[in-house]
């Protein structure tokens, strides 16, 4: 079972799930999520499911709790890159994702993460420090 | 068959090939004149005895055995090219139908045929002229489906209003299909744009049944599961008493007026959400 | 023309939590091949991996039987699952039980049997449970 790597961006954890996630898998997340948001003291969490073909109900609660949780630890969940189908899918199972903030892309789920905030994603990603102290 | 072998009837149609051959030939032309060449029919019917011959030999006995297989095939293929080049079903059945003519003159003659052997062919002529006009009919609904398809499609565009901003202009009564259709391609777009808001506009549009608004809030909430806004604009008077008196929750699913309403709110919030950044 | 009985079934075993996910994947290549729709592979799909899981869970293992169908123009696929755990004892409720916020250990039968065409259970206290879904092209 291969985990999902979680990385670091500034104060922004960052999950992108490009695998056909099995249920296992997935609440190895959640812990993982649980434990690098207290070791890091992130303050956001953006998990990238633009790679998931389908979100069924298990990987939907996973999704409620992983923001629920983060809550918990001050931390903003965003959810970014759903397909069109899998959200048509959703709304007919009548899955909400409570608690869930939800973005098109990457990049507008890391501006809604960090909107005082004026340094691009590029910037982060090429190590600039944005706060030029 | 009973009364006649199968091997038997091969044989028949094999030694008086070049005569059925030319009778057949010579009824065809005369119904498709213009539409197909003399040797383009000759090899079509070369192509069909071949196979039918070959059928018999293997005991085919109704056209339904495996040994008459490889004839279907070539039959609903041959259907089917007549269908997409829009011959008419007579066209299309006449070309089988026509091997009679050159099975009748066999009855005519005294040696080698007996009637029940001839009369046994002639069924399994029209066993084939049925199966082809059965053909012909499928394929002709196949293309008039894709037709359909492709009418919807082209009847459904969405267009980009703004930078950010998506609109579905929405004109004439709206089936269950075409409504699907339109929710798919609207999510679809908001995604290829990258736009924040969508704007269903049903100015357009005389009547909504319940299916159709709840088509309609199921894509306001897909849409909102994205990470999008969708509003639903130019609702009239008589659907807004329609949705009420169906019990329609609308809850908060943002609705305006006009669709020009629409751009201004959904314009406004993204001027909103990018001072809140810089 | 009458409908034609389904292929040879593809019959997995649903015994971990990777069947599961091979289900999916197995499901999600009949459906592209039976030309349904992308929402409608999804929903399929969906679908599937909510049975599959309640047959490993609930079910205490079981199998899918996948196969291929066809009636006319059109194509479809069908999944049945079949396990041989304790049944569903009250069904009427099973099936009115759907979720509302993804909260709650239900069965989810009645939100799966929203993304299918066609769907249908036999199931009794210690009878096992068999549940059977069928989705078409267009």
């Amino acid at each position: 079972m291969d985990a999902v790597p979680i990385l670091k961006l500034g104060s922004t954890l960052l999950v992108s799930i490009q695998i056909d996630l099995q249920d296992q898998t997935a609440l190895q997340l959640q812990e993982d999520l649980a434990e690098r948001i207290t070791q890091t003291g992130a303050r956001g969490v953006l998990i990238d499911i633009s790679g998931l073909e389908i979100v069924d109900s298990f990987i939907g609660r996973m999704l409620s709790q992983v923001a629920g949780i983060s809550r918990v630890l001050d931390a903003t969940t965003v959810v970014v890159g759903m397909r069109p189908a899998v959200a048509i899918t959703m709304v007919e199972l009548g899955l909400s994702l409570d608690g869930v903030r939800t973005a098109l892309d990457v990049e507008k789920g890391l501006r809604m993460l960090r909107p005082a905030d004026a340094t691009s994603p590029e910037a982060l990603l090429l190590g600039l420090d944005a706060d030029r102290a | 068959m009973p009364g006649a072998d199968a091997a038997r009837l091969a044989e028949i149609l094999e030694s008086r090939r070049a005569a059925i051959s030319a009778a057949w030939l010579d009824a065809v032309i005369a119904e498709l004149r213009g539409r197909t060449t003399r040797s383009e029919a000759e090899r079509e019917q070369g192509e069909i005895l071949d196979s039918l011959v070959g059928g018999l030999r293997q005991g085919g006995g109704r056209l339904t055995d495996p040994a008459f297989d490889a004839l279907r095939g070539l039959l609903a293929d041959l259907s089917a090219t007549r269908a997409r080049l829009g011959f008419t079903p007579r066209e299309t059945a006449v070309g089988v139908l026509a091997l009679k003519e050159g099975l009748y003159a066999l009855a005519a003659d005294e040696e080698g045929a007996a009637l029940a052997e001839v009369t046994a062919l002639v069924r399994l002529v029209d066993d084939l002229g049925l199966f082809t006009f059965e053909s012909f009919a499928a394929a002709r609904e196949g293309i008039i489906a894709e037709q359909a398809e492709q009418l919807l499609e082209l009847s459904t565009p969405v267009v980009k209003l703004w930078e950010g901003v998506v609109a579905v202009p929405l004109v004439g009564t709206l089936d269950s299909a075409r409504t699907q259709v339109v929710m798919e391609k609207l999510l679809q777009t908001l995604v290829d744009t990258g736009s924040e808001h969508a704007i269903i506009d049903i100015t357009g549009v005389p009547a909504v049944d319940t299916q159709v608004a709840q088509h309609l809030l199921k894509t306001v909430v897909a849409a909102r599961l994205m990470g999008a806004e969708c509003t639903i604009s130019g609702i009239r008077p008589q659907i807004a008493q329609t949705i009420v008196a169906l019990g329609i929750e609308f809850g908060d699913i943002s609705t305006k007026a006009t669709l020009a309403d629409a751009l201004v709110a959904a314009l406004r919030a993204n001027g909103a959400a990018k001072s809140a950044i810089g | 023309m009458t409908a034609v009985e389904p292929d040879a079934a593809q019959r997995l075993a649903i015994t971990t939590d990777g069947d599961v996910v091979r289900v999916r994947q197995a499901v999600r290549a009949l459906a592209q091949g039976a030309r349904l729709s992308l929402v409608d592979q999804t929903k399929l799909v969906t679908a599937a991996s909510e049975l599959a899981r309640n047959t490993l869970i609930y079910g205490g293992g079981g199998e899918a039987l996948l196969s291929e169908l066809a009636e006319g123009r059109r194509t479809g696929v069908r999944v049945e699952f079949r396990d041989d755990g304790p049944g569903i004892p009250d069904l009427d409720q099973a099936m009115t039980d759907g979720w509302t916020s993804g909260s709650g250990l239900g069965l989810g039968l009645s939100g799966a049997r929203r993304l299918v065409e066609q769907f249908s259970i036999d199931t009794a206290p210690g009878q096992g449970t068999r549940v059977t879904i069928a989705s078409w092209s267009r």
